[in-house]
């Protein structure tokens, strides 16, 4: 058996990998990336808006963590929002001397522009193609340093031992398989695995992610007993083209753009959804504002709204938001500079994810993750725009130093089940959701963690037969039917606008497509570049993430951020102002809480009403 | 296409016919193979019964399945919509029609450069182009000059082994000395690098050149290019300019240019590629460096 083996193992090359590689290497660490994709190929590459960080006089890192605890509707981490504050400034200017083309000014410093929800314009960029410069500039950091890259390496499991409280448990490696050959082969870390794997988009159909982004990191920490926190809020952006959902940047409205309903009416200000931010609001109150022009019958073909930029003149445009021009050229076909683009919202990013500490620690011993795939948590209810970059560069970064140094030290926040964590009793589930069969069926219900000795062998050879059973099964169903139907139904049922019964509908759809999947089957019987294989193995990965996003959204009976519930109009600080956590627990999602910390260095913070 | 691939899978196929006792491997993968032929027939004769479709003939190749082992193109019927992309067509085909078509793709707009493929005779990235624009029926190939793996999928390991040789990285060594201070760089110069920056890395021009394809050492378009985007970039001292134009006038370096604008032509993010090399041989010039 082929074992690589390294300090650290970083699993996933987009930003959060890049980032924490670079970090775990300056410590000394021999670092290697696992990644399905070559790094630049990382969806990372297509963020537009930009990187938030307190830079200039005026502004400050408290105004910054200020502004993020508010987007979030008092869900954040104080410990965590506040290490984002902090450390962001630094990683910008590492970005800068590492060569990022940032945006500038006459004077030749970085450009900052305003984004929704921010009190001082502090988000720095590079055009509308902010994470295509960052990625690759990381990236050439990674080429200078000499770090090793196992790139169209699929991981599909973390080794971890079998102890029976995950508190317990230690990570000790990671399994993979090779595009190219098939091959199984184990990754052995010395002292740290950390999971950067992005975001779980592909759970919707309408997404601004790319086709890899399947909650491969989250499924695989989940069943290995990490918990997942707070997956009921997905952010759905309000600037979509609708035949695709290619994203269309917060820039546009940074710079001036407007929102106008086919009455012609700028409905932000004049149906007051957001009457001093207007179109600048956070992005689930533009979301929420958008459809529900559209359901009062004042949107376009009943579908979508109006973006209009032509006011900002081509010489503005051509500078700051090129990009967007030709992808409403390429994917909706318009000619922004003389028409309005069509948008509409869309799945964008998901603010629940693998808990961690402000240091990208998981409760398992030897397991980070950073980025998308984590929640740490900064975002709570919702992001702010210009701030997922900056989480990705600071705990990245964290989460490669501590890995490169087995350091568990000094953390706020605690992880997993403590004292002051709550169970969920009276979740009305419609169907028991978890394994079908959580005893056996190694396609449906594998626990991801397996006897300590040598725990990566045994990992590897688990995971070898589940591929055999895929690649021999006859006559069975074809993954991508059944990933249609989650998509489906977590897009028509827990979307921006959720109500009680269309989420029961939802993990019933779910719980059949669990079903299905127990008969998947692997229609191209090649060893060699078998994307039918790796697409079967992330489709049963959605079916893991999106279960846990429609119990958190049955569970949290209150309106928060971007979470709306038909039936609780209310944000209810009494009841909720805590974190939904999901653990699985022998092939069933087990809910429970924990309290949010608002205990700032400096102060408290008081939730108070969210208003733009 | 390497003939190193073909070998251990003619092995395989005698094999499979001459031995009475096949690996359950083989079996799987006849009847696999069998079953699928015969859906997929099906569904093409109903696609081809619908209002509108697209045909497309995409090259198929497997060293290790018997059926794929000779490179073939078969026919996909698709159920033409409005807006359609070349992308969407082959999900379309792999997804209803038959599930071991292989490309890559992953963002769908056009920014992580992974479905550059040869479609009716030119490099293009399969995301962005619409079958309205092309003739019927569709060809779609995968880069040519590149190794075929599988399908549409070539191996891109040469191109950035290309891509790495010119240290791409920034190497500025004297930086500002204040806490959380930038380096500056004019906007003037942030635009002068500006198209060199927004490379994909998707191979479309490496792919499209003649001399990239008779040299296999000549570091290619993208290569130079990013060269030039450190290069032209003011941040970078002038020893360092100096040392990447010695990189770039080695013998496989911009002088093996013949300016046929042909990546110029192919590169979906516009990047003048021809006019860049064309500056950096300038430039070469002025530096007095005269190794050539």
């Amino acid at each position: 058996m082929t074992v690589h083996e390294h300090d650290v193992i970083v699993v996933g090359a987009g930003g959060a990998g890049l980032r924490a590689a670079i970090a775990a290497h300056e410590e000394g660490a021999d670092v290697a990336m696992v990644s399905k994709l070559h790094p630049v190929r990382s969806h990372t590459g297509a963020a537009e808006g930009g990187i938030n960080a307190a830079l200039r006089e005026g502004d400050d890192w408290e105004l910054h963590a200020y502004d993020t605890m508010k987007g979030s509707d008092y869900l954040g981490d104080a410990a965590a929002v506040e290490t984002l504050a902090q450390d962001a400034p630094q990683e910008v200017i590492d970005l800068e001397h590492w060569g990022m083309p940032f945006s500038r000014e006459e004077d030749g410093t970085v450009s900052q522009r305003p984004f929704g929800g921010l009190s001082f314009a502090r988000t720095t960029y590079a055009g509308a193609e902010t994470g295509h410069h960052m990625l690759h500039t990381m990236y050439e950091q990674v080429v200078k340093r000499g770090i090793q890259v196992y790139d169209e390496w699929y991981v599909t499991r973390l080794a971890t031992t079998d102890h029976d409280e995950p508190a317990d448990r230690e990570c000790t490696g990671v399994v993979g398989y090779e595009l190219r050959t098939g091959e199984v082969a184990g990754f052995k870390a010395r002292n740290g695995v950390v999971l950067a794997t992005g975001g779980p988009g592909q759970a919707f159909d309408h997404t601004t992610n790319a086709v890899s982004c399947t909650g491969d990191g989250q499924a695989m920490a989940y069943r290995a007993g990490v918990p997942l926190e707070d997956m009921e809020f997905v952010q759905f952006h309000p600037t979509t083209l609708p035949s695709t959902g290619v994203l269309i940047s917060e820039g546009v409205r940074g710079e001036g753009g407007i929102l106008y309903n086919s009455e012609g009416e700028r409905f932000m200000f004049e149906h007051g959804y957001a009457n001093n931010e207007g179109e600048l609001a956070s992005r689930d109150v533009v979301s929420r504002a958008e459809l529900t022009e559209v359901n009062a019958g004042r949107g376009v073909e009943d579908e979508y709204v109006y973006l209009d930029m032509r006011h900002l003149g081509e010489e503005r445009i051509s500078d700051r938001l090129e990009n967007i021009v030709h992808l409403a050229e390429d994917f909706e076909g318009v000619n922004a500079y003389e028409e309005p683009m069509p948008v509409k919202p869309g799945q964008h990013y998901e603010m629940g994810g693998i808990e961690t500490n402000e240091n990208g620690a998981t409760l398992i011993d030897g397991l980070y993750a950073a980025g998308e795939c984590a929640c740490a948590s900064v975002h709570g209810a919702n992001r702010l725009g210009g701030n997922a970059l900056p989480e990705l560069l600071v705990f990245g970064a964290r989460a490669g130093r501590h890995a490169a140094a087995s350091d568990r030290a000094d953390a706020k926040l605690e992880t997993g089940r403590t004292d002051e964590s709550e169970p969920e009793e009276n979740l009305d589930a419609p169907v028991e959701p978890g394994a079908v069969d959580a005893a056996g069926g190694d396609t449906a219900a594998d626990g991801g963690a397996v006897a300590s000795g040598d725990v990566l062998e045994g990992a590897v050879a688990q995971e070898r037969q589940r591929i055999e059973g895929m690649l021999e099964r006859d006559d069975g169903v074809n993954h991508a039917d059944i990933r249609a139907e989650v998509q489906q139904t977590m897009t028509e049922n827990v979307n921006v606008f959720r109500e009680k019964e269309g989420i029961k509908k939802a993990l019933r759809d779910i719980r059949e497509a669990r079903k299905r999947y127990q008969e998947v089957a692997v229609s191209d019987p090649s060893r060699t570049y078998n994307t039918d294989l790796i697409h079967t193995i992330e489709t049963r990965n959605i079916i893991d993430v999106a279960e846990t996003i429609a119990l958190g959204a049955l569970a949290r009976t209150e309106f928060r951020g971007a979470h709306w519930r038909a039936e609780h109009q209310e944000r209810k600080d009494d009841e909720w102002l805590k974190h939904t956590l999901v653990s699985w627990e022998e092939g069933r999602p087990d809910l429970w809480y924990k309290p949010v910390d608002l205990q700032g260095e400096n102060k408290v913070y008081e939730p108070k009403e969210r208003s733009y | 296409m390497s003939t190193e691939q073909d070998e251990p899978t003619a092995e395989t196929t005698t094999d499979a016919d001459e031995a009475p006792a096949q690996t359950p491997g083989d079996r799987r993968r006849e009847e696999k193979q069998a079953r699928m032929q015969v859906t997929e027939r099906e569904r093409a004769e109903a696609a081809a019964a619908a209002d509108e479709t697209v045909q497309l003939k995409v090259f198929r190749f497997d060293p290790e399945v018997p059926e794929k082992e000779e490179p073939r193109f078969d026919d996909f019927h698709v159920p033409y919509v409005q807006g359609m992309t070349v992308l969407d067509a082959l999900i379309y085909a792999r997804d209803e029609f038959d599930s071991s078509l292989t490309f890559r793709h992953s963002c769908r707009q056009a920014v992580c450069g992974s479905d550059a493929l040869f479609i009716n005779g030119s490099q293009r990235l399969a995301c962005k182009t619409q079958l309205s624009a092309l003739d019927a029926p569709v060809r779609v190939e995968p880069l040519p000059h590149q190794d075929v793996v599988k399908d549409l999928v070539v191996d891109m390991e040469h191109f950035y082994d290309q891509m790495e040789a010119v240290e791409p990285y920034m190497q500025s060594e004297e930086f500002p000395e204040g806490e959380l201070e930038e380096q500056r760089q004019s906007p003037e110069n942030r635009e002068k690098i500006k198209m060199s920056t927004r490379c994909i890395w998707c191979g479309a021009c490496m792919s499209s050149c003649n001399i990239a394809a008779g040299d296999n050492e000549y570091l290619g378009p993208a290569a130079i290019n990013k060269a030039y985007r450190f290069a032209m970039d003011e941040r970078e001292e002038d020893d360092i300019k100096e040392h990447r134009m010695r990189i770039m006038e080695q013998e496989h370096g911009v002088w093996r240019c013949q300016t046929q604008f042909s990546c110029t032509e192919v590169c979906p993010k516009d990047i003048p590629l021809t006019e860049h090399i064309q500056e950096l041989k300038r430039e070469a010039v002025k530096s007095n460096l005269k190794f050539w």
